[in-house]
């Protein structure tokens, strides 16, 4: 067995990271798999928790440079209360902001059970200087961030210096403190589902607590069978190590029925341990709309207009 | 520790509806093109597995019915079908092809109805896979001039073909297509338990308006099919079931001069290295034994899993049962559908038991069985030795032997040590392996990196006891040809 | 009294590349045209056709293991050495059975030459004409190969005695099978003067092996023997062929026999790839494609 960390060697050659089995994938056969988790019927009763779960799970995000302290207390409005008019519905797990909106957001759920949760890293490319990165970490966490989501170095994995990829996540993980880091492996990057999975194990023993798929910054990003392929990677390092991993999936999740889908496939991968903020997280910006739009038909069985709902 | 969550993920029981599905309650035979009463009056019902309750009654043909059916075919053969231009033919099977599309989902409900199966397994495999069939061979009617350089193909007049119970409608389709796009007309008999689909694609012919006596298709029990086959009249005998009847076909056949293809029983090794993409093999191992509920003749019954991974694949493998949903075949959420009958449930259950009697360790899932119809839930056996009946005999069920294994060669030895030679699996990430393992395994089809897959192009039968004679692509046509320089 | 005795040739059988009598010590007298004695053949046993039996079971991993491309050769071999001997040849099948004119032995000789020359090209050539990449509708690679069957059981003929020996050995062990022959009944000399080139062209032991003796003796134990795979009953009367298939029939061994067309042996339509896949089993090996 090559390990990832003892030997500089190029990706193909490396089937283990720190004494972590790492396996390889069958992209037709992981494909397959995940098409059949989407074929899945969730019975009618359990389609209201399964939406509210949605949003229990949900990192309600904004990442954009025209982000301002208006749009952001906002969004954390919506945050806590999803449904100004339905106070049942519960507010989702953490707003996800850039660094210098961290505060602002902390004032504005600071009496919510909402976290708050920062990118840094040098979101999203992960190439500034590594002292200004981990600083950044720091910063984040110092304004009031409870997670924080950097970005897996693909500069060095792709060039298979895996010792510094792994380096940097667990200088981050020590520049956290106490917070939640969250690793953004970039999967549309990777190449294939071996890289994925390789990606992911380096990413967890180097000390992620959760790994995530894509930053949103570029065209590919979550699909059900990278999420399968981290789900099983998270299962082995369970299996291996004991210790749980959360998986945030990320990018172009728009409507309910894909929420359900990854639901699916995390709850069937890793069973329903996982089913839970704790160890879930869907980043999005639109879906939360559609969450509440399925919500509503199913309490008033009628089809809804997507215009009634919220614009922020 | 297991981590506990605050959602249980509950799936709905799906119900795939019924309301396609117009059931008579009692059904003829097809032959010259009607729907005609059997000369002894005999019926029959045919089962609901999933119930146990009947369906419809169905008659049960006697030899007097054979007579007739045979001569019709023969008379549809001399009277014009031989003669037709191949392009012709094509149209017709083209018809046949896209009526079943049509009529997709009427044909996956009774067909999961009648046999058992999940629906999931019957509207995503099996129909679309009969028309994909039909379509495939349509396309062989007018170019079997391209097919043998060198030779012209030439029909052989009248074919009998006997078909099980496991693939009802997909292997009519299979016995079917190509027996008529090389310009032979054909009696065919579906097995007792499962005759519906066959009567509903005598409609489907007859809407295409095949001509009469092309298709002939009889209904009835083991004697009806003896009869067929034993028919003077029969110019060829295709036969897929067991390998017990196709040794008594096989002789009964000796001297007789007609041509006969068998696909009968299998006991395949499912060879898993250390280096595999070790989640991806669970997937395929699962679907492999359990996809039809073992009831395959290519399942994967034997797992050869090397030494180094045998306690990670068999911890994967028995996680992954657990999730395994065994119920109602017409859920769509159902992975595990009824057994086909009483006497293969029994079979099964006997089988099941010599291996807890031999000494191997049985790995069932926490699963509750529907209290009504005929259900058995995923098995697993570790500690088992070659010499175990479970690791030697075709058990036709979701039942799986796990051995292990230390080199290439010795999984070799292992996989080939049965008279059986229908399929096999490997799975490895090294390309050098593969292709050598491909090369040693004495079996007609070798999914590597993957499992029971199945495509009209691509030949499908077995070495050995297994059976000769191949359905699919090219070489399905050799069975219905004479080449004639 | 002519001024030298000739030295006649002793017949004996051919099993994993040793020429041996039967071990059952019999022998039985072969008549020429005129009814003279031309020699005694080895009259085999059923322990004879098991052992050749195993010695063709034996050699056939590695007679399908070498390349195409020295099999062709050695195929070729055969060819050479026979034209080298082909007046053995001609005079040896112009005295066998009911004989023939020198001129249709010698035809014969040269057609029996032809056939081993043209199945010889086939060795690398008819995997490509009878396999190939199956376009499945699917992310996969799919592509079906003929493989040799294994073992061969061929029951030889009546007469002529070479020509049609030749037409349906070469074909089978092109691919890669194995052959155990029954040689003809009557006319067996020539099947044994054939395993003596054979012996002589590289033809690596045990690959073919060669029966004498009574038929209605060596068939059934050939047909019922588990380990022959397929049985070419061409040389069979219909009542014995029956037999034999039915003996086959309990371990599902492949029953073949030649067309009529076939059996024109003179003519090419005695010859095809078909043949040759007569005697193969198509094995189809499926792997996905991804990155």
């Amino acid at each position: 067995m090559t390990d990832l960390l003892a030997v500089e060697t190029p990706a193909g050659a490396a089937d283990a990271v720190a004494g972590v089995r790492i396996t390889p994938v069958d992209a037709v056969g992981l494909e397959q798999r995940a098409a059949a988790l989407c074929t899945r019927s969730i019975k009618t009763s359990s389609k209201a928790a399964a939406l509210d779960l949605a949003i229990r799970v949900m990192d309600l995000t904004t990442l954009e440079g025209a982000d301002t302290p208006e749009r952001v207390e906002a969004l954390c409005t919506r945050a806590h209360h999803p449904d100004a008019a339905d106070w049942s519905v519960p507010s989702v797990a953490a707003v996800c902001v850039y660094p210098e909106l961290v505060p602002v957001a902390a004032e504005a759920l600071a009496n919510s059970p909402v976290a708050v949760a920062s990118v840094a890293g040098g979101f999203p490319a992960g190439l500034a200087p590594l002292e200004a990165r981990l600083a950044e970490v720091a910063w984040a966490v110092a304004a009031g961030a409870d997670e924080v989501d950097i970005v897996l170095n693909r500069s060095a994995f792709l060039s298979g210096r895996y010792q510094k990829a792994y380096d940097e996540i667990a200088g981050a993980k020590q520049a956290c403190g106490s917070a939640h880091l969250k690793v953004i492996l970039e999967t549309g990057e990777l190449g294939s589902y071996d890289q994925i999975r390789r990606a992911s194990m380096l990413a967890m023993v180097a000390g992620a607590d959760f790994i995530k798929t894509s930053t949103g910054k570029i065209g590919t990003s979550a699909t059900p069978a990278v999420a399968l392929c981290m789900a099983e990677a998270i299962r082995d390092m369970a299996e291996q190590t004991g210790r749980s991993v959360g998986l945030k999936l990320a990018g172009g999740i728009r409507t309910a029925k894909q929420a359900w889908h990854y639901l699916v496939i995390v709850g069937e991968t890793l069973g329903p341990g996982w089913l839970t903020p704790e160890r879930f997280r869907l980043g999005a910006s639109s879906l939360l709309n559609d969450v509440l739009m399925q919500r509503a038909k199913l309490r008033d069985g009628r089809y809804q207009r997507r215009e009634d709902y919220s614009v922020d | 520790m297991e981590p506990v969550g605050d959602f249980d993920l509950e799936y709905a029981a799906a119900l795939e509806s019924t309301a396609p599905v117009r059931l008579g309650s009692q059904y003829g035979l097809f032959v010259e093109g009607e729907m005609v009463e059997p000369a002894a009056g005999r019926l029959a019902p045919t089962v609901n597995p999933a119930t146990g309750e009947a369906l419809a009654e169905v008659s049960v043909a006697d030899a007097a019915d054979v007579d007739r059916a045979v001569a019709a075919a023969r008379t549809a053969w001399e009277g014009g079908w031989r003669d037709l231009p191949g392009a012709e033919r094509a149209k017709y099977l083209y018809r046949v092809a896209r009526l079943l599309q049509e009529r997709a989902r009427e044909f996956a409900v009774l067909e999961t109805m009648d046999g058992g199966k999940p629906i999931r397994e019957s509207r995503d495999l099996d129909i679309p896979l009969a028309a994909a069939h039909f379509f495939h061979y349509a396309g062989w009617a007018d170019k079997l001039d391209y097919a043998f350089s060198g030779r012209r193909a030439a029909p052989l007049g009248v074919a009998a073909q006997v078909i099980p119970w496991n693939f009802p409608l997909l292997m009519a389709a299979w016995k079917l297509a190509p027996a008529l796009a090389c310009g032979n007309t054909a009696v065919l008999k579906p097995a007792p338990t499962t005759p519906l689909t066959a009567l509903l694609l005598a409609e489907v012919l007859r809407d295409a308006e095949l001509p009469p006596g092309v298709v002939n298709i009889i209904t009835g029990d083991d004697a009806a099919g003896a009869a067929l086959v034993a028919h003077p009249g029969v110019d060829k005998v295709a036969f897929t079931g067991s390998t017990e009847v196709g040794r008594a076909i096989a002789a009964e056949m000796a001297g007789t001069g007609k041509r006969l293809t068998l696909e009968l029983g299998g006991k395949a090794a499912n060879i898993v290295f250390d280096d595999a993409a070790l989640d991806q093999v669970t997937e395929g191992i699962v679907n492999g034994i359990y996809f039809n509920g073992g009831q395959v003749c290519c399942a994967g019954s034997r797992l050869l899993v090397q030494e180094t991974v045998a306690d990670t694949v068999v911890g994967k493998l028995q996680r992954r049962m657990d999730t395994l949903r065994v119920g109602d075949p017409l859920d769509k959420n159902t992975d595990i559908g009824a057994i086909n009958s009483q006497a293969q449930l029994d079979r099964i259950t006997e089988l099941v038991a010599s291996g807890v009697a031999e000494g191997a360790e049985l790995y069932t899932p926490d699963c509750v069985l529907p209290e009504r119809g005929f259900f058995h839930a995923p098995a697993l056996f570790t500690n088992v030795s070659t010499a175990h009946r479970i690791a030697q005999e075709e058990i036709f069920g979701p039942v799986l032997s796990v051995l292990t294994f230390r080199t290439a060669e010795e999984a070799v030895a292992k996989a080939n040590n049965t008279p059986y030679g229908l399929s096999a699996g490997i799975w490895t990430e090294k390309g050098s392996r593969i292709l050598w393992m491909a090369d040693q395994m004495q079996a007609g089809v070798v999914w590597a990196n993957t499992f029971n897959r199945f495509d009209p192009a691509s030949p499908f039968g077995g070495y050995r006891e297994s059976g000769y004679g191949r359905e699919g692509g090219r070489a399905g046509l050799l069975p219905y040809v004479e080449l004639v320089a | 009294m002519s001024d030298r005795l000739v030295v006649n040739k002793t017949y004996k059988q051919f099993i994993g590349g040793a020429f041996e009598r039967s071990e059952s010590g019999r022998s039985y007298p072969v008549a020429g045209v005129g009814g003279e004695l031309l020699a005694n053949a080895v009259q085999g046993s059923r322990k004879d056709v098991r052992d050749a039996v195993a010695a063709a079971r034996s050699a056939q991993g590695g007679w399908a293991g070498r390349t195409a491309y020295n099999r062709g050769q050695i195929l070729y071999r055969v060819a050479e050495v026979m034209e080298s001997r082909r007046d053995e040849f001609s005079a040896e099948v112009a005295r066998a059975g009911d004989g023939c004119s020198d001129e249709a032995a010698a035809q014969e000789t040269t057609a029996a030459i032809d056939r081993w020359v043209w199945y010889a090209g086939w060795a690398d050539k008819f995997a490509t004409v009878l396999g190939g990449a199956n376009p499945v509708a699917g992310p996969y690679f799919n592509l079906s190969v003929p493989e040799p069957v294994g073992v061969v059981g061929i029951v030889g003929f009546g007469e002529p005695p070479l020509l049609p020996l030749v037409s349906r050995l070469a074909p089978v062990i092109v691919s890669g099978n194995t052959a155990v022959v029954l040689a003809s009944e009557r006319c067996p000399l020539v099947a044994i003067t054939l395993a003596e080139t054979l012996a002589l062209s590289d033809v690596p032991s045990g690959v073919v092996n060669i029966i004498t003796g009574h038929r209605d003796e060596l068939v059934p134990p050939l047909a019922g023997h588990v380990a022959v795979d397929s049985l070419d009953l061409t040389g069979c009367e219909p009542d014995m062929a029956a037999d034999a298939s039915r003996q086959a029939a309990a371990t599902i061994t492949r029953v073949v026999s030649a067309s009529a067309a076939e059996r024109q042996w003179a003519d090419e339509s005695a010859q095809s790839p078909y043949l040759i896949d007569a005697f193969c089993e198509t094995k189809t090996v499926w792997h996905p494609k991804g990155r």
